[in-house]
């Protein structure tokens, strides 16, 4: 399904944050873990993350650093710092409220 | 994963040059997004897709270069900024020449802009303060209005620019200095620092709260100054040939020289100067981080040395009458020095040795400050309180705020606590104070002092 664009804008922190709360990744395994989480309903332009990854490192949510993949080649890895897993939290109890609002009204909705 | 055939790396290869070409996506953005490339190709091909099929849809998939390029912009907008040229001109629908026009006739309005006193009777040869006291007023309204046709300024934001030059205006004329007075020059040197601040709010289009945006404005200023200088050696070159050319055949220009080329050249000079800047960006634009890496150490390696000196020889500093303003100088040189290698510096990447070497630099230039500071200080009642001198010590105690703030943030960043954007933060909130100390400046102490 295409997502409206405002609203992967607003997901995107938390997701990348909670995917890389997981353990320590690189861009293409965070796409596939997306794609896995939404049983590949979440279409990302893949590109698109890697502005994301640079802003979440700017920001020291992640930490970067480059590495080598299992063929020999360069690759950026990601971690989540501290202040990422605080900001996570935050995330996650923002996101709790929205989704219990949305939640309520869309189950009186249903029954009209 | 099995290697990939020599077309489908020819293509990568082709891929990777495309993007290496957007200002925004750097080297490194490249490799990381060549990985991603690669890892979707041979995915792709282990669930059945030949080699071409899959690397056109990993290509697909990762974006358009034009959508890709955005967000990358987007976030690395410092990568940018000279972009920002090109960008608008495309938005603005008018040609390149057109734009060149209009820079030609505003040049040349400011020209003929800084003799309007004479239209008040007041000539240049005997009433030169007048003009200098409306030098900033005359020609940055035309920078300002620029800037404002460039980023298409509100409405609502060029009435408050107008009535800020408007403001500037009267202060700088109702006020009844006396002769040779102390406050006049006071005004004349700080009446353009506070203008300066229309520009850039001009500048940054109206956006005064992004601090990404004023560091552009930070950056223009500073090459802007680089032109500048570059632009003055030539007039004067362009000068003393005038010069030397009409009085071999006997014709005295030494009128036309003082009283039009050079302050009409001046005032010229602002406006081209400025649009070489936005134009040629990238010409200049490695210039200053050069420049500030090069003498950084040297500075550092001075003051040290001037440190090691006085404490070794005990030799007090000699307070001159000038001496004050001589290190307000040194300061303001240190803060530019700080400044540029911050503007110039990619604020992810890791502490290196010239970041040690800034912190040093910092160190020692309040140190050195601290020495003349203390001698001014056991003698300031000697002194008494003069116009200069209080003007002068608050400019120091700015400064040396800044500094003292700029080596904290650096020493954070250093131990790895803080990030550098921290450091730039504190650079830019700066600048309103150094505005607003320059409209005290302006419009506090003529009165306060008497307009002596």
């Amino acid at each position: 399904m295409e997502l409206n664009k405002d609203l992967v804008a607003a997901s995107a922190t938390p997701l990348v944050l909670a995917i890389l709360a997981e353990g320590e990744s690189y861009g293409y395994a965070i796409i596939k873990r997306v794609a896995e989480l939404s049983g590949g309903e979440w279409q990302w332009t893949d590109g698109m993350l890697y502005p994301v990854l640079h802003r979440l490192e700017r920001q020291r949510l992640v930490s970067a650093k480059w590495g080598e993949s299992e063929t020999g080649r360069k690759r950026k890895y990601y971690r989540i710092t501290r202040d990422g897993l605080a900001q996570l939290d935050l995330q996650r109890q923002q996101w709790r409220v929205v989704d219990r609002t949305l939640h309520g009204i869309w189950a009186k909705a249903s029954l009209a | 994963m099995s290697a990939l055939g020599p077309d489908t790396e020819n293509q990568i290869a082709q891929w990777r040059e495309y993007l290496r070409r957007r200002a925004a996506i750097h080297g490194s953005d490249v490799a990381e997004l060549e990985d991603h490339l690669r890892s979707q190709v041979s995915t792709l091909m282990v669930s059945g897709l030949d080699e071409q099929e899959a690397f056109l849809v990993a290509v697909k998939r990762m974006g358009s270069l034009d959508g890709l390029s955005r967000e990358f912009a987007r976030e690395h907008s410092d990568r940018l900024w000279k972009q920002l040229v090109v960008l608008s001109e495309r938005s603005d629908g008018g040609s390149r020449d057109d734009h060149f026009l209009v820079v030609v006739l505003l040049a040349i309005v400011a020209a003929l802009a800084i003799k309007l006193p004479a239209l008040f009777g007041v000539s240049m040869d005997g009433g030169e303060e007048v003009y200098f006291r409306n030098a900033g007023v005359l020609v940055l309204p035309l920078l300002t209005g620029y800037f404002a046709w460039r980023r298409r300024l509100s409405l609502v934001a060029l009435v408050w620019l107008a009535l800020g030059f408007l403001v500037a205006a009267l202060f700088a004329n109702l006020y009844p200095f006396s002769e040779r007075s102390d406050t006049q020059v006071l005004s004349i040197l700080h009446l353009p620092i506070a203008l300066w601040f229309a520009v850039g709010v001009a500048y940054v289009g109206g956006s005064w709260f992004s601090s990404t945006r004023r560091m552009d404005f930070v950056r223009f200023s500073g090459e802007l100054f680089i032109y500048y200088v570059l632009i003055a050696l030539g007039g004067g070159v362009l000068a003393a040939f005038t010069v030397m050319l009409f009085s071999s055949i006997g014709k005295e220009p030494d009128e036309f020289v003082g009283l039009w080329l050079v302050p009409c050249g001046a005032a010229a000079a602002v406006i081209v100067g400025s649009w070489l800047v936005e134009a040629k960006q990238s010409v200049i634009e490695n210039m200053a981080p050069v420049l500030t890496r090069l003498f950084t150490p040297l500075f550092a390696l001075v003051f040290l040395a001037f440190l090691v000196t006085s404490m070794w020889s005990g030799n007090p500093v000699d307070l001159r009458r000038d001496l004050l303003i001589a290190f307000d100088l040194l300061l303001i040189l240190v803060v530019g020095l700080v400044l540029y290698s911050a503007s110039a510096r990619d604020p992810r990447a890791a502490p290196g040795f010239s970041d040690i070497m800034q912190l040093v630099l910092i160190a020692s230039a309040i140190a050195v400050d601290a020495v003349a500071l203390a001698a001014i200080a056991g003698r300031i009642s000697e002194f008494g309180f003069t116009p200069n001198r209080i003007a002068a010590l608050g400019e120091n105690l700015i400064l040396l705020l800044n500094l003292a703030g700029s080596g904290w943030f650096y020493a954070r960043f250093l131990r790895g606590q803080g990030s550098f954007t921290d450091l730039e933060r504190w650079q830019i909130a700066f600048l309103p104070i150094y505005c607003g100390w320059a409209a005290c400046v302006v419009v506090g102490f003529p009165p306060m002092f008497e307009y002596r």
